[in-house]
């Protein structure tokens, strides 16, 4: 037992090793690289799917026949993990970043236009009605300042899940993408075997993703939650 | 003015004949009149006010609006619904500048009107508060203020106040008609409750079902504004009683079977009558 211990000692790092390898990792600013990197690749993939899945959902929610074709198969693509298109990206766009960017966005954009479709199939039809009466005809100004607000209580859910999403479509994806990234620092690191490092960026992952979920995205939840009356209010 | 002429609407069904809501109704609403449309539920009230505030389009017939034919919802008719419509994202103040942002009207400008007809409602002090911080009275009050201060010519009204209690239902159709005193904007008031109509209309428009039409009409010729205590009053009410019974019966029929007849005296308020006889 103590013989098997001490012979995969260095698959699994001692908390003390792994702090040092934090330590090196931002003070040499590998880490910091990473995680920057990584950043600007989910954000720009997060907006477009967020921006494409919203269009999407609500097309599919205005028009039927758009709903009963391409609706249906998009439930379909929201079960095909979005690395699997990664082969497919790679013969388009080559190894590089937009590829990483692609995944991520079409991990992210089908689940966003499921919650649109909802959010926006579900507003009442009162609502649609005042708004109509008191004028803002059945165009942009209905969209954005009656449809949008009153869907917003499915599209922050919908957003959270597409955050979630995406940060998992885009390790995926940066583990075999070139460049400097998170993922690509955890294929790295295998190559040398550094464990402690590989330990370093999954909880930088386990971070970013908590943090930014709770203090982003529930805050945001809870807010409208609140606002809409639909949370009894707390306390 | 509305003007309604030889309207007919039928909703298609899916694999049966479509189902005629209503037939052949005509009636015109003079300028500043307040008129309010009864009949049992199901009769075709809502679709009627549908039709006139230019949300259904397919129908047979006219219906005018100010000399204009309807084509679409807006242009000086307004409509309060009876789940009254609010907007849950946007605070008191905001919910009433709606329609008024929606004319363009700068900000500064729309607050101030919109001010002025929470005002006239008296909830002042509540124009931060978001609508589920409201009591249904207090919402309701904002839907009329949201209403007015568009100045439409025409106010359309479907069943606002069905859902209140007793006593708040009280003292809004008294602001109502305080409102109207002073605005005199033309009215359709849609109830199924008789006192309510006749408290508060000059003219009453009892509705038959299945398909709905205008089955009888009533003009209250009584010292405005209505009392409740007035006898004339109450002999309205027990005239469009009769009426509306027969209405009922015929519904109640359709329901529960052929054999099903309301007794004689079966409405408590009115133990002293014939009903559903002598119309
Ligand atoms: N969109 C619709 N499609 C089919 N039937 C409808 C539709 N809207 C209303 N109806 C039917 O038309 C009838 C009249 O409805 P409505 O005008 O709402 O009645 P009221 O307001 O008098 O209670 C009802 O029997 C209702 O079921
Ligand atoms: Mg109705």
């Amino acid at each position: 037992m103590g013989y098997r211990v001490f012979d995969w000692g260095w698959k699994f790092p001692s908390p003390l090793q792994t702090a040092e390898a934090f330590v090196d990792g931002f003070a040499n600013g590998h880490l910091f690289g990473s995680i920057l990197a990584s950043m600007r690749r989910l954000l720009i993939s997060f907006v477009i799917s967020i921006l494409l899945g919203t269009g999407l959902g609500f097309l599919f929610a205005r028009f039927r026949f758009l709903d009963e074709t391409f609706g249906f198969l998009v439930v379909a693509l929201q079960t095909v993990p979005s690395i699997a298109w990664l082969p497919f990206a790679i013969i388009w766009f080559g190894l590089n970043d937009t590829s990483v960017i692609f995944i991520t966005a079409i991990g992210a954009t089908w689940t966003m236009s499921m919650a649109s479709r909802t959010g926006i199939a579900q507003i009442s039809k009162i609502h649609l009605r005042a708004a109509r009466m008191m004028g803002t005809g059945n165009g942009l100004k209905l969209f954005y300042q009656v449809m949008l607000p009153a869907a917003f209580p499915h599209l922050i859910t919908g957003v959270r899940v597409a955050w979630a999403f995406a940060w998992r479509a885009l390790t995926a994806g940066e583990l075999i993408g070139r460049g400097l990234g998170l993922g690509q620092t955890l294929q790295d690191s295998r190559d040398i075997g550094d464990t402690a490092t590989l330990l370093c960026v999954v909880i930088i992952i386990a971070l970013i993703g908590t943090i930014s979920d709770h203090f982003c995205f529930k805050r945001l939840e809870d807010g409208i939650m609140v606002r809409f009356g639909l949370h009894a209010a707390k306390n | 003015m509305i003007e309604i002429e030889k309207v007919s609407k039928a909703f298609e069904q899916k694999q049966k004949k479509s189902y005629q809501v209503l037939d052949d109704v005509s009636f015109t609403i003079k300028q500043g009149e307040f008129v309010s449309l009864l009949g049992p539920s199901g009769c075709g009230k809502s679709t009627l006010l549908n039709l006139i505030a230019g949300f259904e389009k397919s129908y047979s017939g006219t219906i005018r609006v100010n000399g204009e034919p309807v084509k679409g919802p807006g242009a000086g008719k307004v409509v309060v619904f009876q789940e009254h419509g609010l907007f849950p994202w946007m605070n008191v103040l905001d919910n009433v500048a709606f329609g008024l942002k929606q004319q363009g009207i700068p900000k500064k400008k729309r607050y101030e009107r919109a001010l002025e007809g929470i005002k006239s409602v008296h909830l002042s002090k509540f124009i931060d508060r978001y609508p589920h911080e409201l009591s249904g009275g207090m919402k309701q009050r904002v839907a009329i203020a949201r209403a007015l201060v568009m100045e439409p010519d025409i106010l359309l009204m479907d069943e606002p106040f069905a859902a209140l209690d007793e006593q708040t239902r009280y003292i809004l159709q008294k602001d109502l008609e305080d409102i109207w005193l002073k605005t005199r904007k033309t009215v359709l008031f849609i109830t199924h409750n008789i006192r309510e109509a006749v408290l508060l209309s000059d003219r009453v428009l009892v509705m038959a079902t299945q398909p709905g039409r205008i089955k009888k009409e009533f003009v209250i010729q009584a010292a405005r504004p209505h009392q409740a205590g007035d006898p004339l009053i109450h002999h309205y009410e027990n005239k469009i009683m009769e009426t509306l019974t027969e209405e009922l019966e015929k519904v109640v029929r359709e329901e529960m079977g052929h054999d099903y007849r309301l007794e004689k005296n079966a409405v408590p308020s009115l133990p002293d009558h014939d009903l559903g006889i002598g119309i």
